[in-house]
């Protein structure tokens, strides 16, 4: 499987954007594969910072997780203000809390502006773009979450699987 | 006799099921505790058929779970998606309401396996379907299939593309 809407400039990036290598992940807030995943993918970044690119989109499964759609909207929304990132790292790293009043918590810490996070998290786009992730996913062959890309192809494996075919691919160089 | 070496081949992967183009079988099974579903009833709209080895496995969660969340595209193509497995009325009810599922699960419990023979998806020596795909067109007939390594949850691109194919038609 291969992935069908490749990485552009509306993605949400990190790392070395220039990077030859590039992971897409297609992630749920509240899945807990996905919480088990966020210290090795941090890891993975930190340690190959300069030579990897890393892409988050949205596959929220909302039927099962009754945060996930909430959390997508609100990393979307901190995404207004520049700060994606940092929510959604706050929201990983929390993910046990989550509910709705812990992203307005996590919002206030992260120091968003909130009278414009409580007016954005209504606004139908980021809805929309959550939806066009997910669909995107869905052609893609995504079939749970966390499922990985490296430079567009599926990686049929964890994130632990991924740090392990970096620390050797890298080594081989 | 001689075995075709296509057939060998299909029959060492173990790939034979029903193929494209034929009528799909017709089947009345449990959807509830007291409601049945009749596969002929739904002529007029496209079906998809989810065989899957159990419910409450992890693999065949994540692939309902998945399907769950895509109900509102495949009610665009006018697509009705039913799982079935040999797993019992009441054991779909608890998984069904413990995964919030919002489609029905079919019991191909009574004879045990009995629809997934007749699809050619049943696994004798664990006793339980295997995982299989099948998209029906409206006039009933089967337009696509797929089985799955029992292992692997195959997504839902391929129902998708399928579905997509039947518009053009």
């Amino acid at each position: 499987m291969s992935l069908k809407i490749p990485v552009s400039i509306t993605d949400h990036a990190q790392g070395n954007l220039d990077a030859d290598l590039v992971i897409v992940e297609y992630g749920d807030y509240q899945c807990p594969y996905c919480g088990a995943a966020y210290p090795v993918l941090k890891k993975l970044l930190k340690k190959f910072s300069g030579e990897v690119k890393f892409v988050f989109r949205n596959f929220p499964l909302s039927e099962m997780h009754e945060y996930a759609l909430p959390a997508a909207i609100a990393a979307e929304a901190a995404f207004l203000q520049d700060k994606f990132w940092e929510m959604h790292d706050a929201i990983y790293e929390n993910q046990r809390k989550l509910d709705d009043q812990y992203l307005f918590k996590i919002a206030e810490k992260i120091g968003l502006d909130m009278e414009k996070f409580k007016s954005d998290i209504q606004k139908e786009e980021l809805v929309n773009k959550i939806d066009a992730d997910f669909q995107g996913g869905v052609i893609s062959g995504v079939n749970g979450t966390p499922s990985f890309y490296v430079n567009g192809k599926k990686f049929n494996g964890a994130a632990e699987d991924l740090f392990e075919l970096f620390t050797r691919s890298t080594g081989e160089i | 006799m001689h075995l075709h070496p296509y057939f060998l081949y299909q029959l060492l992967n173990n790939k034979i099921m029903l193929e494209q183009n034929t009528v799909a079988p017709n089947f009345t099974l449990f959807a509830t505790p007291d409601q049945k579903v009749t596969l002929s009833e739904f002529k007029g709209r496209n079906v998809i058929l989810a065989f899957y080895p159990a419910d409450w496995s992890p693999v065949c969660s994540d692939q309902m779970a998945l399907y769950n969340e895509m109900l509102k595209y495949f009610k665009k193509y006018d697509a009705e998606l039913f799982g079935i497995s040999v797993d019992s009325k009441w054991c779909h009810l608890a998984f069904s309401q413990s995964r919030n599922l919002h489609f029905p699960l079919l019991a191909d419990f009574e004879p045990k396996g009995e629809v997934a023979k007749k699809y050619d998806v049943y696994n004798e020596h664990e006793g339980q379907c295997n995982r299989a795909l099948f998209v029906i067109d409206k006039e009933g007939i089967i337009q696509w299939c797929y089985k799955s390594p029992t292992a692997v949850n195959p997504g839902a691109d391929g129902i998708l593309e399928a579905l997509e194919n039947l518009k053009i038609k």
